[in-house]
């Protein structure tokens, strides 16, 4: 151990910065934030020039940009948006629980739970190697062409089924990660104590792996987010579809930017959170690392 | 009366054997140092003796249970004997009061209010009392570490097992946690621990056994064993460690 341990017995001294120094390192701040905001500007200012300056973009403007477009489309897209934001919701409920039951599912290790582990592994090899897409239309077209007496025919059924097929399978291995990134020592701590092994995994191995997993499982439900602009290929007005529709009805896409703003406008949140999460938590590990 | 007894435990690891035909009595209030150059086997052999570990032959006893049965139920062993190791392993997404109060409310199924009252009380005796809120990080290595003795004396249990629990300390930090000890015994706390601190294991052990080969080469009272040993290893042992 290198850290002196005296160290925690003093008194708290305040920093003390030598005054010329604090000035320079005050108005070397101040040039930064200078250049910052010029080289901000000028960039901007140049791509914008070099976009609206092309031959093109008159009629780019025209049908990608449309102001009056925008505000037609506006009723039919928020309200087909609901039915992305539903889809996701639901998903992403059955898939935070799912998921970690098949993450915990792989780690049994006793000899009667083998056949769990194998399905559980089998299932996330399975649906990590298929391409969401496939599993919506095959689930979206296929179960449907099945006509079983009393299940749904509903395309936003089966294609939230498969997105949460999909999700799960990746969320699982999130989980996973977390779990096995709990130092072994953890487990025999609390084994020691007495604890079951059920009982160890509960209150003291998943609050820690749950924990160091937030930051990567917002990063699946933000991809989860757009996904549910796939259902679209099944036929439900979603907000992808309906701009779909508005575009082929009057030949102009705005309603296609109106639709991707939107995405980024639920999304932006979660992005946000995500890094600050991750920010929040290499500066801990920073501290603590000493 | 003997309260852990060890008898002709084997435990190897792979191609590598480290307990060969390891013998140990213990007797109740006593305390039993175990030392041994590192990789003779001194932690193997206590967490085979909280069954942590499962030995590869022979039979461990700790008062009337015998943790080498077949159909050993180890919670029940785990409840007797309690451990603490070199890294304080504490739990770290819980406040000290937590990590004293987990293993009596769930395995011994104590009301939170009791388990509170009963930590609180064990970590008042030690000086703790003050974090009992705090979480481990805000710590010292020497507090986290005493947390993890009073966690383990949660559990009222009948042995304790002590595995170099000052090796990660800083020189300083040392002194607390010894003291721990040194009043365990004189509660009359029966205590198996390894350690490298010949001072100390000079003067709270009845008996100092000498790990060499996967047995115990030696053994007695620390001022003999100190003082006179018989055996050409242990000398060779003491005289390196004196040395550092
Ligand atoms: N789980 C394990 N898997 C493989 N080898 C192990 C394992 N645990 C211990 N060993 C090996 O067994 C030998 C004895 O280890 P042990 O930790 O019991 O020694 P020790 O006397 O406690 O040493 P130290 O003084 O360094 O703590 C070492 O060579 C170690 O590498
Ligand atoms: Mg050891």
């Amino acid at each position: 151990m290198t850290t002196p341990a005296e160290a925690p017995l003093e008194a708290p001294v305040i920093p003390y910065v030598d005054p010329q120094r604090r000035a320079r390192s005050r108005s070397r701040a101040r040039r930064d934030g200078l250049i910052a905001s010029l080289s901000t500007v000028v960039v901007f200012a140049v791509l914008g020039y070099l976009v609206t300056s092309s031959p093109g973009w008159p009629k780019v403007q025209e049908t990608f940009f449309n102001w009056d477009e925008a505000v037609a489309a506006w009723p039919t897209l928020i309200k087909a948006f609901v039915l992305n934001i539903k889809i996701f919701l639901v998903a992403e409920f059955f898939i935070l629980i799912l998921s970690l039951l098949i993450a915990l599912g792989r780690g049994l290790r006793a000899p009667v739970a083998l056949p769990i582990r194998i399905i559980c592994t089998v299932y996330v090899d399975f649906f990590r190697g298929v391409p969401t897409i496939l599993v919506i239309l095959l689930l979206g077209f296929g179960v449907p062409a099945l006509q079983l007496k009393g299940v749904t025919n509903s395309p936003v059924v089966w294609g939230t089924v498969a997105l949460i097929l999909s999700y799960t399978a990746y969320v699982a291995e999130v989980y996973r990660a977390g779990i096995e990134s709990i130092h072994p020592s953890q487990r025999a701590a609390a084994r020691s104590l007495g604890l079951s092994s059920i009982q160890t995994t509960r209150y003291v191995v998943l609050p820690q792996a749950v924990r160091r997993v937030v930051p990567p499982l917002l990063n699946d439900f933000i991809a989860l987010q757009k996904e549910t602009a796939l259902v679209s290929l099944l036929g439900p007005i979603e907000v992808l579809r309906a701009a779909q529709i508005n575009a082929s009805s009057n030949f102009n896409y705005t309603a296609y930017v109106v639709a991707a703003l939107l995405f980024v406008a639920i999304t932006l949140p979660l992005t946000r959170l995500t890094d600050w999460l991750q920010r929040r938590d290499s500066k801990r590990r920073m501290a603590g690392a000493m | 009366m003997t309260l852990l007894e060890v008898r002709d435990v084997h435990k190897g690891f792979g191609d590598l054997a480290v307990l060969k035909g390891m013998d140990l009595e213990v007797g109740l209030h006593e305390v039993v140092v175990l030392i041994g150059a590192s990789g003779s086997g001194k932690s193997t052999l206590l967490r085979c003796i909280n069954g942590l570990e499962t030995v590869d032959a022979g039979f461990v006893r700790v008062d009337d249970i015998e943790v080498t049965a077949p159909d050993v139920d180890l919670d029940e062993v785990r409840k007797r004997v309690g451990i603490v190791f070199q890294q304080f392993n504490l739990f770290p997404h819980m406040s000290v009061l937590d990590n004293v109060t987990l293993a009596p409310r769930k395995v011994l199924g104590m009301k939170r209010a009791d388990a509170d009252e009963a930590a609180r009380g064990l970590l008042d005796r030690f000086g703790l009392l003050d974090k009992a809120d705090d979480y481990p990080d805000r710590l010292s290595g020497g507090q986290q570490q005493r947390v993890a003795i009073v966690r383990a004396l949660a559990m009222k249990p009948e042995v304790m097992l002590f595995d170099e629990v000052t090796s990660a300390l800083d020189p300083l930090l040392v002194g607390e946690v010894l003291d721990v000890i040194r009043e365990l015994k004189d509660e009359g706390m029966t205590i198996v621990m390894a350690t490298h601190e010949m001072g100390f294991a000079q003067e709270v052990a009845d008996r100092v056994c000498f790990l060499h080969d996967g047995r115990v080469l030696e053994q007695g009272p620390p001022a003999e064993l100190f003082a006179d040993p018989v055996e050409e290893q242990t000398r060779a042992f003491l005289e390196r460690v004196a040395r550092i």
